[in-house]
């Protein structure tokens, strides 16, 4: 019977004429029209001046602060990431003082305005104009000296960036070793494995599956931050693109020659999140109802 | 005379005002195969996780080997041991869980040689051999770089029982190891236990396989209520139940 060509139809095989679906089509060239019209107005509007645009897309001065933006946003992340461990393995600590100093870093952190926390990190030498990191009570100095000096306004941005992040990220973090099952701690104590060692090798990779995801925006919030950090002076993308528009007056177009490179900063560096997704992905099937609820998954192969 | 692997003395655990172990006194002998039966509540899961310090306990003393476990005796005082020491002493003590418990991020092999080079220290290439031998006697020398998702229960069960076989332990805890289980996949890891009992591994098992316990256990122990009920030889605790509460267990179960 399969093998049957296709010529030969039986009473009981579907050969039907396809529904239509003219309001697809209507509504699919609806949107693309307005959406074409915006782009035309735009484009075509006397007050942009494409040349100023072209000229200053490969400016040596924007490149140079879109190369910060990726230092400062790798950095912070850095930083962030391994404060956001610490504080979530703090928070699920039987540690009450412990789990109390991280719940308030968090809650502070993510209380108040990122922009807030910047300015406050900046103005650091009006509030102590002198700064000294040695041993208390004793003579022992490590560094002295003025605070502006010590930290610097790109230090103080990113020190602003990490900690702001880190409060969201162990949130994150905390999610996902919470999503690992009890079990696992308990295969890996029967095996006589002691604590950092389970949370290093065995819960931590579990959790990075579920951390990732979110972990990714959280990058691309970072990235796109860094644009705050104008208002402490950090000659970072924005800071560049502002600079050379308060001299030639071509606001718009320098706000385009930024957002043409945050879209690509941000394009680019989402592929390793896919990658990273991948590795962490290993031994862990999209269960077949979630891939047949949503249509995505590996295509089932019919006999 | 034998030496005494396990000797548990008038243990007690509760959860809360909840008194889920009243007493429970059992010894098991180097080589021997107890076999704990008992109701769902009974305590039997509670005891086996006892043994090897998953849960601590409200009283009485458990002995592995000569060693008090999870205590450390000086004179009167009972102190706690520190976290490195506990992990210290299950290293000789292998547990399958009901539910596997398989690290789903490695492959069986990575699953098998993971505690034995983090734990243990041994070489890579080494734990990598004795890995292999030890998928290959639980009949999956062939499924190495599978995935746990990737296997089914009863080779998942293997895999559990070739990992904790790997920390070469003088004592095997199985909670329940076949009840997760498809009927069709019970008798390869049954098969497992049993080689394993027949070249002298101590084990205590949980389970409700009453053929498994005929045929292998040199002790049967019927918990309930958190109280040892009966023990004896397979032939008296089956076959001749002297407490109600047995027999109608038994009953039950057949």
């Amino acid at each position: 019977m399969a093998a049957s060509p296709a010529a030969q139809v039986n009473d009981d095989d579907v050969v039907a004429k396809p529904l239509r679906h003219p309001w697809r089509w209507v509504s699919g060239v609806l949107v693309i029209g307005i959406l074409g019209l915006f782009v035309y107005s735009l484009w075509s509007s006397p007050s942009i001046n494409h040349q100023i645009i072209a000229q200053y897309l490969f400016n040596p001065q924007i490149l140079n602060g879109a190369v910060l933006t990726v230092v400062i946003t790798i950095i912070a992340m850095l930083i962030a990431t391994i404060l956001a461990v610490v504080l979530a393995v703090m928070k699920l600590s039987p540690n009450p003082l412990l789990k109390l100093v991280a719940s308030a870093f968090i809650g502070f952190f993510r209380g108040t305005p990122l922009l807030l926390q910047i300015v406050f990190w900046g103005y650091l030498g009006i509030i102590y104009p002198t700064l000294t990191i040695g041993i208390p009570f004793t003579s022992v100095v490590f560094v002295h000296g003025a605070t502006s000096a010590i930290i610097p306004s790109l230090a103080a941005g990113i020190i602003a960036l990490s900690l702001n992040e880190a409060a969201y990220s162990a949130e994150i973090v905390r999610a996902g070793i919470l999503s690992v099952d009890g079990g696992q701690m308990e295969a890996a104590a029967s095996l006589g494995m002691r604590g950092g060692y389970t949370l290093r090798r065995i819960i931590l990779p579990q959790a990075m599956r579920v951390i990732i995801p979110p972990m990714g925006n959280e990058f691309i919030s970072m990235l796109k931050n860094t644009a705050l950090l104008e208002v402490v002076a950090v000659l970072e993308l924005y800071t560049q693109s502002t600079m050379i528009s308060a001299q030639n007056l071509a606001q718009v177009e320098l706000l385009v020659v930024a957002g043409f490179w945050y879209l690509v900063m941000t394009t680019v560096l989402s592929i390793p999140q896919r990658q990273l997704e991948k590795k962490y992905g290993k031994g862990f099937n999209v269960t077949t109802a979630r891939s047949r609820m949503f249509g995505f998954g590996k295509k089932q192969v019919s006999a | 005379m034998s030496r005494l692997m396990v000797d548990a003395r008038s243990v007690r655990k509760s959860f809360g005002s909840n008194e889920v172990l009243k007493g429970i006194t059992l010894s098991v002998e180097q080589g021997q195969v107890l076999v704990l039966l008992g109701p769902s509540g009974s305590g039997k899961s509670t005891f086996l996780r006892c043994i090897n310090h998953l849960e601590t306990i409200n009283g009485g003393r458990i002995y592995v080997d000569g060693d008090l476990m999870g205590y450390r005796q000086a004179g009167d005082v009972l102190h706690e041991m520190k976290p490195s020491a506990i992990a210290a002493q299950r290293r000789h003590i292998g547990m399958v869980f009901q539910r596997f418990n398989l690290f789903p991020h490695l492959t069986a092999l990575e699953n098998v040689i993971e505690a034995p080079i983090g734990v243990n220290g041994e070489s890579s290439a080494q734990a990598k051999k004795r890995g292999m031998a030890l998928l290959e006697r639980v009949g999956l020398g062939d499924k190495f770089d599978h995935y746990p998702s990737q296997l089914s229960g009863g080779q998942q069960q293997r895999v559990a029982i070739a990992r904790a076989l790997a920390m070469e332990p003088k004592l095997m805890l199985f909670d329940e190891p076949t009840s997760a289980l498809d009927p069709e996949l019970v008798g390869d890891v049954l098969d497992v236990m049993r080689d394993l009992a027949k070249e002298g591994m101590t084990m205590i098992v949980v389970t409700h396989e009453m053929g498994f316990a005929r045929e292998v256990a040199d002790t049967v122990v019927f918990m309930d209520k958190g109280v040892v009920v009966e023990a004896g030889s397979p032939a008296q605790v089956l076959d001749n139940p002297q407490h109600e509460r047995t027999k109608a267990f038994i009953n039950s179960v057949l």
